[in-house]
């Protein structure tokens, strides 16, 4: 089979998008029983005759969960249906205790919305409106952990293991409509409505959308045409996307890998794809060519929903200030441009920014300190920003340590590195392992006066006013006093000691 | 002495409450009983001896204390073995559910003991109440004490047969398209199937959930009246129940005042297909009903019909998936041989567990589900639902209730129906429309018929949430019978 590049294949393919987002929600309690919905706790602990479906027991909806579906759906722009069934998809699975999962079928609470996602391009930024199909209300299944075999797959495993503390907790499905004409830039895309949706979750307050912890998982559902082809390609479905930057990940190698089937006069098998973590792959899992039988039928143990329209008019007038018009706000409040803009967003660190800025930090140095230095960190633990353990507090606090003089940008790094290791808060940090800026002259003529010494040739160069020469002793300086010097004062010191002027 | 197990759930609870015999004494007369012909009959399939004498002790020591007690307190009930019990071994009939331990009780077991009550164990039914005849249980069929050749009904056949054998003074059931009363009918028993949505089903295994509904099974109308009060009103655990008050049923059993009731005799429960005596009898109690004071018309339901095929669709549609769980992961039956994969263990396990006429309605239920069927058969059986429901709406607003024979037959042969589905099927043409349409039924008993001598009985049918106007033309119907029978129907079974 040929391999193209993703240029390559966009020469020839245009990609055709949807997706798929599942969001738990974060109610006390599970959709249809009393259960606690907390993360952690001892397997089958959380648990009662309701969620493990033993026999004779019935579900009872959670209203707390409705509230919270129909707010996601008016943010989202969609109808909310007056009137809709749960449904009940019946399919055999350990995970599931009744082996049918309460979802919603043809009657999903929300649909026909939208929401417009900031994408970044050459020129700055593009809004791109994702239409959404319908968001729906389900119950999550238990956790299976296949034990024996080496992949971690069921497949090979001598033995699994379930855990129903998570079967019942409530998830929301949304659904986009296809997206189309995003070329290049669907991976792109992709990334940036995911985040969107994440920021527009978390502001409504009902779900703490952490992939890492999975309680907002993405589905990529991915074809390719010919360009100029009015019919859809074969699409894959590619699971368990995990992380923003994965999003991105999963849908460029997906197009390139389609292309390359497609290129080689193959086609496309329509199946389940799992999403690759460590080489940003994905590889093949359960065939869907055969059409799916769930053989689904409204649930006769629950009522229909049917919100009163009073009520939903009120949850709307309630709704926080939507993510894009705080995203208006607060760009024209920093006074920063698209780009900067963009990769502020893109970083989902919005309002972690926004908060250090609230704890008094310079708007430039807040966006500074979240998409450069943490940014990195947060890369290289691949966490997301807002999992570090660090607060905007804490970095608003560093700041001001710079802007006192006790630390620089060095040792400011450090200090950060140390928080973030646990080790304190950084004033704590700065005393116990005493990283302040050394700025006691005496100390600091005494290190010059050692460099002068090991330097004679260095110097002779500096008197003879070639002053850019200093650079060897101030760098001496430094190492002798492990970079808590302030390098200016340094300079100023040996200029005095030598008798030269700049 | 008196024989504590011929007295009425009334003259027990009295009797108990002035002292004139203890609790302890009823629930042992009642155990005796059972161990001494339940041999014959196979109503158990567990006695809880130690669990039911430890609650008649308590009812005795309240009674001692001075503190109030319930209206049937310490009076023995039969639990059909389809209602968890915690710590009770609960089958729903199946072998599948063998050893299967409950961690609770159902809402029907709680408000029976809140209401002190004395849970004498379980009783068998057919596997998942799946039948018309208790010869579909895992556990061997249940035997009619009129004739221990013949069937107790079903699938509540054990309840029936408890009450009818004098084993218990009431019993509990539940009836997804009759299966309350026509065991009731075919023993001489009142049993109740109250408005859906009347007596919670949590903790009651499902076998169609959109039509179960548990009842009452008692020797006389007010008894059941009692029973069906301590059982029913709202229960948060399940969403389809119904918040308003249970209707005021005793009242109704006690009113014996039909002056001014209109009555509508349904047309299309009668004619080709029902035995002669069962129609001769129920012509008799019209003509009773009408010497009461009640007015007598003719109602027609042309869409009942349609009512076994659609049944036959919505039943085992939901059936399909509600018994899905019974996969030996969790509980009960598990049969995994050597390396078996998990759809190996879930097929060997519903293969051995359970029964064919359960694995009958499974494929036909999954099968009528299935994309591109659907429909054809769950949809068009859903709307002649509606439909159904409709012909009661126009019947009621003629009539204040309905009547029919329950069962078109008396009594029929164990094995006699067991190769002929469509046999077995038709005994519920009289009482599936009731459950289509969610509204109440009652079974009374109203005479032997001739040829077989075999009890017959006959079905009041009220509108949703007005249950207490079957309540009151049962209790009027069942004391004139009595007046002119001079001693109750069951009197002249055979002595067991």
């Amino acid at each position: 089979m040929t391999n193209l590049s993703f240029d390559d294949a966009l020469t020839r393919f245009e990609p055709t998008l949807g997706l798929e987002v599942h969001v738990e929600l974060n109610t006390a309690t599970k959709v249809f029983c009393a259960c606690p919905t907390s993360f952690g706790s001892e397997p089958n602990t959380n648990v009662c005759p309701v969620c493990l479906g033993l026999p004779g027991s019935l579900p009872t909806l959670n209203e707390k969960a409705v509230e919270s579906i129909i707010r996601i759906g008016l943010a989202l722009n969609c109808q909310i249906a007056p009137w809709s069934r749960m449904a009940r998809k019946n399919y055999f699975y350990p995970d599931m205790p009744k082996d049918f999962q309460i979802s919603q079928y043809d009657e999903p609470i929300c649909f026909d919305g939208y929401l417009d996602v900031l994408v970044p391009d050459q020129d700055g930024s593009t809004t791109v409106r994702i239409g959404i199909e319908r968001v729906h209300l389900e119950e999550d299944t238990g956790k299976l952990t296949h034990a024996g075999g080496s992949t971690g797959r069921i497949h090979g495993a001598d033995y699994s293991l379930v855990d129903y503390n998570r079967a019942g907790i409530p998830l929301v499905e949304i659904v986009t409509k296809v997206i189309d004409g995003t070329k290049h830039a669907a991976p792109l895309v992709a990334k940036a409505y995911v985040s969107a949706l994440r920021d527009l979750v978390r502001n409504l307050g009902v779900s703490d959308v952490r992939m890492e912890e999975g309680s907002l998982r993405c589905d990529a559902n991915l074809s390719l045409k010919p360009i100029g082809s009015e019919t859809l390609g074969t699409r894959t479905e590619t699971k368990n996307v995990n992380s923003l930057r994965s999003v991105e990940r999963a849908v460029r190698s997906e197009m390139v890998r389609q292309a390359a089937v497609l290129d080689s006069g193959q086609k496309v098998r329509q199946e389940t794809r799992h999403f690759q973590e460590s080489d940003g792959s994905t590889s093949p899992g359960r065939s869907k060519e055969q059409a799916e039988e769930y053989r689904y039928f409204p649930e006769p143990d629950l009522l229909p929903i049917a919100p009163d329209a009073a009520w939903v008019a009120k949850l709307k007038s309630e709704l926080p200030e939507a993510p894009a018009a705080k995203r208006e706000r607060l760009q024209a409040a920093w006074g920063i441009s698209d780009f900067e803009m963009i990769s502020v967003i893109n970083s989902g660190g919005i309002d972690l920014v926004e908060k250090t800025i609230a704890a008094g930090c310079d708007q430039a140095a807040a966006r500074k300190w979240w998409m450069g230095e943490l940014s990195r960190i947060a890369n290289e633990l691949d966490q997301e920003l807002e999992s570090l353990s660090i607060s905007p507090k804490q970095v608003a606090e560093v700041e001001s340590l710079i802007q006192s003089g006790t630390l620089n940008d060095k040792l400011a790094r450090v200090v950060i590195a140390a928080v973030i290791n646990g080790e304190g808060s950084p004033a704590e940090i700065v005393a116990n392992q005493n990283l302040a800026v050394v700025s006691d002259d005496t100390a600091l003529l005494a290190a010059i006066d050692v460099a002068i010494t090991q330097s004679p040739d260095v110097v002779a160069k500096i008197k003879e006013g070639k002053l850019q020469a200093a650079g060897a002793v101030i760098g001496a300086v430094m190492k002798a006093t492990k970079g808590q010097a302030d390098a200016a004062k340094v300079r100023q010191l040996l200029f005095e000691r030598l008798g030269v002027s700049e | 002495m008196t024989d504590l197990t011929k007295l009425t759930a009334v003259e027990i609870a009295t009797g108990i409450k002035s002292g004139d015999f203890s609790a302890v004494a009823v629930t042992k007369a009642h155990l005796d009983r059972i161990s001494r012909i339940d041999s014959k009959i196979n109503a158990f399939l567990h006695v809880d001896t130690e669990g039911a004498l430890s609650q008649a002790k308590l009812v005795d020591e309240k009674r001692d204390a001075g503190k109030a007690l319930g209206d049937l307190a310490g009076v023995p009930v039969a639990v059909k073995d389809i209602f968890t019990q915690k710590g009770v071994p609960t089958t729903a009939g199946s072998k599948i559910l063998e050893g299967w331990i409950p961690p609770y009780d159902s809402t029907v077991v709680s408000r029976m003991k809140q209401a002190d009550m004395v849970l004498l164990g379980k009783v068998n039914m057919d596997e998942f109440a799946m039948g018309s005849s208790t010869e579909n249980s895992g556990y061997g069929p249940t035997r009619n004490p009129w004739d221990l050749d013949r069937i107790p009904g079903g699938s509540s056949g054990g309840s029936s047969a408890a009450v009818a054998g004098f084993m218990s003074s009431l019993a509990v059931g539940t009836d997804t398209g009759g299966s309350i009363r026509q065991p009731a009918a075919v023993t001489g028993t009142v049993g109740v199937k109250p408005t859906y949505g009347g007596v919670s089903r949590y903790g009651m295994i499902a076998l169609a959930s959109s039509l179960d509904q548990a009842g009452p099974f008692a020797r006389t109308v007010l008894d059941a009246a009692l029973l069906h009060k301590v059982m029913g009103g709202h229960d948060h655990h399940d969403s389809t129940s119904i918040s308003a008050p249970v209707p005021p049923i005793v009242e109704a059993a006690k009113s014996l005042d039909l002056k001014g009731m209109k009555i509508g005799v349904v047309k299309e429960l009668s004619g080709e297909g029902y035995q002669a005596g069962v129609l001769s009898l129920f012509q008799d109690s019209v003509a009773i009903l009408k010497d009461l004071g009640a007015q007598i018309v003719e109602v027609s339901c042309p869409s009942f019909e349609y009512a076994l095929a659609a049944y036959y669709l919505i039943q085992p549609s939901e059936c399909s998936s509600n018994l899905a769980r019974f996969d030996g992961m969790r509980y009960g039956m598990r049969v995994a041989e050597g390396n078996a994969g998990v759809e190996e263990v879930m097929s060997a396990t519903r293969a051995a567990g359970f029964g064919a006429e359960v694995k009958r309605r499974i494929m036909i239920g999954t099968y009528a589900l299935s994309s591109g069927y659907y429909d054809a058969y769950y949809g068009s059986a859903q709307k002649v639902r509606t439909l159904i429901a409709q012909d009661y709406a126009k019947a009621f607003q003629k009539a204040d209730v309905l009547i029919s024979p329950t069962s078109p037959v008396t009594a029929f042969k164990i094995g006699e129906k067991t190769n002929d589905p469509m046999a077995m099927y038709l005994n519920d043409i009289c009482t599936i429309p009731v459950n289509l349409a969610g509204i109440g039924g009652m079974s009374l008993p109203i005479g032997l018929d001739p040829a077989d001598s075999l009890p017959v009985g006959l079905q009041v049918m009220s509108p949703v949430m007005q249950d207490d106007r079957m309540y009151r033309v049962g209790g009027a119907l069942e004391a004139a019978l009595l007046n002119h029978w001079g001693a109750p129907l069951l009197d002249r079974a055979q002595q067991l």
